[in-house]
């Protein structure tokens, strides 16, 4: 169970956000999640949207270079050590992350963690045999 | 005191110059005519014959060579001997990766010497000075030819060749270095870092000679301040020999060309006519005493002007203006010729799409390149990692097409304006010119 996560390559210079968050604006979409990696040039805009597929085709249509990236959300206790936890199952199946962000939502006492890896299936299995509670993309939109 | 190399020859009065080069003219052209057949069809295709070259004032009837005549006769196809009479093979680079060879028998070698030999003079060098070389050994030509120079006059030669600029700093103080030998660019960093460590009451550098780049005068003032000497211009290419083509004295209003070796002209760059002395245009030259690579009216691609009238330096050679911009789109970057082809040839071995652009600069006297190219679907990527590892292979590429680091910036796509008649593809903030 993955969700979609667009990834959009933006230029490291003033309004180039503005511009995209415009276009996801004018377009109805809202984000879920959002992060940013950055460099001195250029940045990687990582959103989660309520519409993945339709964001998609608007990002595509306003000239983007952006691509589909398969991550795994998971639901967490909003409490110290939480992310701990799951890190240490990570470390223990010897799966390297490559990013992660988290966000929280209006439900109370819950945060979602974005978390990108290599193998993602390797990574579910050892998540779910330790009773990590994974989000489905279904869940996120209607969140 | 001007100080001279072979003065009976740098002075020689105008009429002999002119008998030199009628004779060795008429020789090189029966040379070629016999020896290197690429050249020899085209000068029957232009319908001339040797018999028909009786004095430089026939120079005119002959074809031209250009940079691409060098590519397509790569790599023996413009040698004049057979190979076994060369001794030496120099380089630069081309104009679309396949990089420019030159061929040096031992003579061409001998007299190559005696003109960076005379440039050395001219900055004042003689047996008693310790010649540091800091221009690069290896196939440049910066390296071999001025070391040479120096041996011709019997100075104390450091071949100390480029980069390390400790070790530089280190030698130039122990061995009492007097005359410095590098790009400009260069010698303004090595002044700069010497101001810097308060070294410079410990150097004893007296003159400098500085070539294979362009600089401007108020470069010249700053080098001379800051390292405490007389700033020499030089004027080369490896196509001719390499550097000591044309030479600097201490009038420093414009190079010596060494006449009795090359015969200069300057054409209109569009309508190949040759232009009198003091109009601005491309400098041709034609070889008179080389046997190996023996090129006739090589068009060099740089405007400047010449001139002759008389020098304060008692020298009658013809002077050649500082060049004031090429009449193709070749770039000197750090003393290397940069194509924006060969940026091209890169980038779509490599996948990229064939619209970018190069941005030159120039950063505390040191050039910068930057190569601005679109991203791509195929080449994005989520994670950075993955993004600049493909960057670290497209610069990789750049060095080895190259040899110098050139900057990658990443852009969004359809960033870089789309050629409505010409593309920009080249935007040289240095102002050299």
């Amino acid at each position: 169970m993955t969700v979609q996560q667009l990834s959009v390559f933006v230029e490291n210079k003033p309004g180039q956000l503005a511009e995209f968050c415009k276009l996801l604006r004018e377009n109805q979409i809202d984000m879920r999640a959002l992060s940013i990696a950055e460099t001195k040039d250029f940045g990687i805009l990582r959103v989660i949207v309520d519409d993945s597929y339709r964001a998609a085709c608007v990002i595509k249509d306003a000239g983007y270079v952006f691509s589909m990236t398969k991550t795994i959300a998971i639901a967490v206790p909003d409490e110290p050590g939480s992310l701990y936890r799951i890190l240490d199952i990570l470390k223990d199946a010897d799966i390297n992350l490559e990013y992660t962000y988290a966000f929280i939502t209006r439900k109370k006492d819950t945060a979602y963690m974005i978390l990108r890896v290599a193998d993602n299936e390797k990574a579910i299995e050892a998540l779910t045999n330790n009773g990590v509670h994974l989000v489905s993309q279904e869940e996120l939109s209607e969140m | 005191m001007e100080h001279y190399y072979q003065k009976e020859i740098e002075c020689a009065p105008y009429e002999q110059i002119r008998a030199w080069q009628n004779e060795r003219l008429i020789k090189t052209v029966n040379h070629v005519y016999k020896n290197v057949p690429y050249y020899r069809e085209l000068m029957i295709k232009k319908g001339v014959t040797p018999d028909d070259i009786k004095s430089v004032d026939d120079l005119k009837k002959l074809p031209f060579l250009t940079k691409s005549d060098l590519r397509d006769a790569y790599p023996y196809g413009l040698m004049g001997v057979d190979r076994s009479e060369a001794v030496r093979i120099q380089s630069t680079s081309g104009t679309t990766g396949k990089r420019v060879v030159a061929f040096y028998t031992q003579h061409d070698i001998d007299l190559w010497e005696d003109c960076c030999a005379r440039a050395i003079a001219a900055a004042g060098g003689t047996k008693d000075d310790v010649v540091h070389v800091s221009y690069g050994y290896g196939l440049f030509t910066g390296g071999a030819g001025l070391h040479g120079g120096s041996h011709k006059i019997g100075s104390l030669t450091l071949p100390m060749s480029s980069g390390n600029t400790d070790r530089q700093i280190q030698f130039m103080c122990d061995l009492g270095s007097t005359i410095l030998c590098c790009t400009p660019s260069y010698a303004a960093y090595l002044g700069e870092t010497i101001t810097e460590r308060g070294l410079k009451d410990r150097i004893k550098l007296k003159a400098g000679i500085f070539g294979a780049e362009a600089w401007s005068q108020e470069m010249r003032r700053d080098i001379e301040k800051t390292l405490g000497i007389k700033a020499y211009d030089i004027y080369g290419l490896t196509e001719i020999s390499g550097p000591g083509v044309a030479y600097e004295c201490s009038a420093q209003t414009g190079m010596h060309i060494n006449e009795d070796h090359f015969i200069a002209e300057i054409i209109d760059p569009v309508t190949e006519e040759v232009l009198p002395y003091g109009e601005k245009g491309e400098l041709v030259f034609t070889c008179i005493t080389k046997e190996a690579f023996p090129l006739i009216r090589y068009r060099t691609r740089d405007i400047c002007v010449l001139t002759r009238e008389p020098c304060s330096c008692g020298r009658t050679h013809v002077k050649m203006s500082k060049p004031m911009g090429r009449s193709d789109d070749m770039l000197i970057v750090k003393g290397v010729n940069v194509f924006p082809s060969q940026i091209e040839t890169v980038l779509i071995n490599k996948g990229y799409p064939a619209n970018y652009q190069i941005v030159v600069d120039r950063v505390n006297n040191s050039d910068t390149i930057e190569v601005r190219v679109e991203m791509t679907p195929e080449m994005f990527s989520d994670t950075l990692g993955q993004i600049s590892s493909r960057e670290q292979e497209l610069i990789e590429a750049m060095k080895s097409m190259l040899g110098i680091f050139v900057k990658v910036k990443l852009v969004a796509p359809k960033s870089i304006a789309r050629s409505e008649g010409k593309a920009v593809r080249i935007i040289d903030n240095r102002k050299l010119y």
